[in-house]
């Protein structure tokens, strides 16, 4: 049998393209990619007020809800905002780093790096949320460190989502950065210091210009992923984002938490686009 | 690059300090699971192993068993679709090939409530199938796939088809040369690929959330469900310690099977292939 099967594939290689992505492309285009294009219909869909069910008519209703609701536009705005300081902090605090590792460590003490930097990127997710809620909560750590100096910590609120979600995504900043600078040949920093540079001068025209198409690929995964994030709100503030509120009208309004799903869609869209003018997409 | 002195020692301290803030965290964690306390302060007022006997006995071990369960299965799914996707591309030219990268790293790229929801409106309202552990089996393999497909892309561009064509050219069907030649190259890729897809598996929880059925629970879920209680607080904590001690296991052995591809690097998602002299180079990204 397995002969058999064999011997049809053979010269054929048509056929084995096609044997092999029947599968995964049936379930990414089919199912994925065909789930995101039913949400975009849903968005359209409303729901009865009174009984509560689904209407599948087409309405933009549901946009219109959400441009003229201020509560909605404030969300979006609150989203976006700390979707970006997250990425101007986490590119401050990443580069130092990435260019220690990248130029400076030699080859253990690199390799010691990459995988301290790796790991947290892999462990829990949701644990490391918890520890920032244990350790901002009242009494607990930051508040414990900052006393000696006559303050206390942010407690729970828009400072603790930032904080949180700088922590979160560093990785995901300070790795794209890292390559961007290997990427960097040593002989043209030499070159540059043979010319007489200063390291400052050498790096504010050499390193940076090379590194910055690096950083706007790390900034694509701390935005995205501060626009998504619904958890971290939720444990560290009292406050909504763009995913608490999605994730709240799930059951009950599903139409409308699918409008408002769109919106990290485009906003990624616009910011993508930008990114590749940048040249950030050799970076990815 | 030659520094001064002093910017020398100021980038230490810059590296220092953002690694301290990486892993105090972490370190936080381990301590407050063994918090005597069923109080927040700082620093814990006696450390006790009593939570670790309770988190075991408790409803979360049931939990485990679930994120299990849904790990291993997710992580099979994901091992056959991303290993026939990587085929395809690294072994074949057809219309659309630069495409399937991109397609295999969409689900984990879009913020995961996207994912969440477009699945969620998919299985409930256009299929009418009820949220259950399949619904989330299937939300899981569709993120995890790209894990799969980027560590063996990588190995399958590394590795020279030179010798599947002296395989065929030895007479060898299609099926034989995947047997004995292909396949025993790619174990280690496949090992790491798997591993890492179940530790991607076994920790999400965003996606979860949108697709989970009533009354099923996978371990973070379970986390999530329950710390907002008080009364729970040191338990939970113990159990997520437990999570991170098994999220980092496979990821540990993963980067002792690639560790001289990079593979886990690039394994997150995009890993960007560059082709450098004729050997091929994995860079060092991430994606979500």
């Amino acid at each position: 049998m397995s002969h058999r099967l064999a011997n049809l594939f053979h010269g054929r290689p048509r056929l084995q393209v096609g044997a092999l992505l029947a599968g995964p492309v049936g379930w990414l285009v089919v199912g994925y990619l065909g789930s995101l294009a039913l949400l975009l219909i849903a968005s359209l869909w409303s729901v009865n007020a009174v009984s509560g069910e689904l209407v599948k008519n087409l309405s933009f209703e549901n946009f219109e809800t959400l441009l003229n609701e201020p509560v909605y536009r404030t969300i979006v705005v609150r989203t976006v905002a700390i979707a970006a300081l997250v990425t101007v902090t986490d590119a401050i605090v990443a580069f130092p780093i990435a260019f220690y590792m990248a130029k400076v460590a030699r080859s253990r003490g690199k390799a010691i790096l990459v995988v301290a930097v790796l790991i947290p990127l892999w462990s829990s997710y949701l644990v490391k949320v918890l520890s920032w809620r244990n350790m901002l909560s009242g009494g607990g750590l930051i508040d414990w460190i900052l006393e000696p100096i006559g303050l206390s910590g942010p407690g729970y609120g828009n400072t603790a989502v930032w904080l949180v979600m700088s922590y979160l995504w560093l990785p995901y900043m300070i790795l794209p950065i890292f390559a961007g600078l290997e990427r960097i040949p040593n002989s043209l920093i030499s070159a540059s210091e043979d010319l007489g540079a200063s390291p400052f001068t050498t790096f504010r025209r050499v390193i940076l210009p090379l590194t910055f198409p690096a950083v706007v690929a790390g900034s694509i995964f701390t935005f995205a992923l501060t626009l998504g994030d619904y958890i971290t709100p939720k444990l560290v503030s009292n406050n909504q984002f763009i995913g608490n509120v999605v994730f709240n009208n799930i059951s009950s309004n599903l139409p409308f938490a699918a409008a408002l799903a769109l919106v990290p869609i485009v906003v990624m869209i616009g910011y993508l686009l930008v990114a590749r003018k940048l040249g950030a997409f050799e970076h990815i | 690059m030659r520094l001064s002195k002093r910017s020398r020692i100021l980038l230490r301290v810059a590296v220092g300090v953002g690694l301290a803030f990486i892993y105090i965290p972490l370190f936080v964690l381990a301590v407050y699971a063994f918090n005597s306390s069923k109080i927040l302060e700082w620093p814990p007022p006696g450390l006790t192993f009593e939570w670790f006997p309770k988190a075991i006995e408790s409803t979360a071990k049931d939990a485990f068993w679930t994120s299990i369960k849904v790990g291993l299965v997710a992580t099979a799914i994901a091992l056959l679709l991303g290993t026939l996707a990587s085929l395809a591309v690294a072994r074949h030219r057809f219309f659309g090939r630069e495409t399937i990268s991109f397609l295999v790293v969409l689900p984990i790229a879009l913020p995961g409530i996207v994912t969440g929801v477009a699945l969620n409106n998919t299985f409930t309202q256009v299929l009418g199938i009820d949220l259950s552990l399949f619904t989330v089996i299937v939300a899981h393999a569709t993120f995890c796939i790209v894990v799969v497909y980027n560590n063996s892309i990588a190995r399958l561009r590394r590795m020279s088809s030179s010798f599947e064509e002296a395989s065929a050219d030895l007479g060898a069907n299609t099926w034989q040369t995947f047997r004995h030649v292909t396949l025993p190259n790619m174990r280690s890729a496949l090992g790491a690929g798997g591993l890492l897809a179940f530790g991607l598996s076994f920790d999400e929880i965003i996606v979860t959330t949108f697709t989970i059925g009533a009354g099923e629970q996978t371990l973070p879920y379970w986390i999530y469900s329950n710390l907002f209680r008080a009364q729970q607080r040191p338990i939970v904590n113990a159990v997520a310690v437990i999570v991170v001690l098994i999220s980092i296991l496979p990821v540990y052995l993963a980067y002792r099977l690639t560790r001289e591809e990079g593979g886990l690097a690039a394994a997150r998602g995009g890993g960007h292939e560059r082709i450098e002299g004729g050997g091929v180079e994995t860079e060092a990204t991430a994606v979500p």
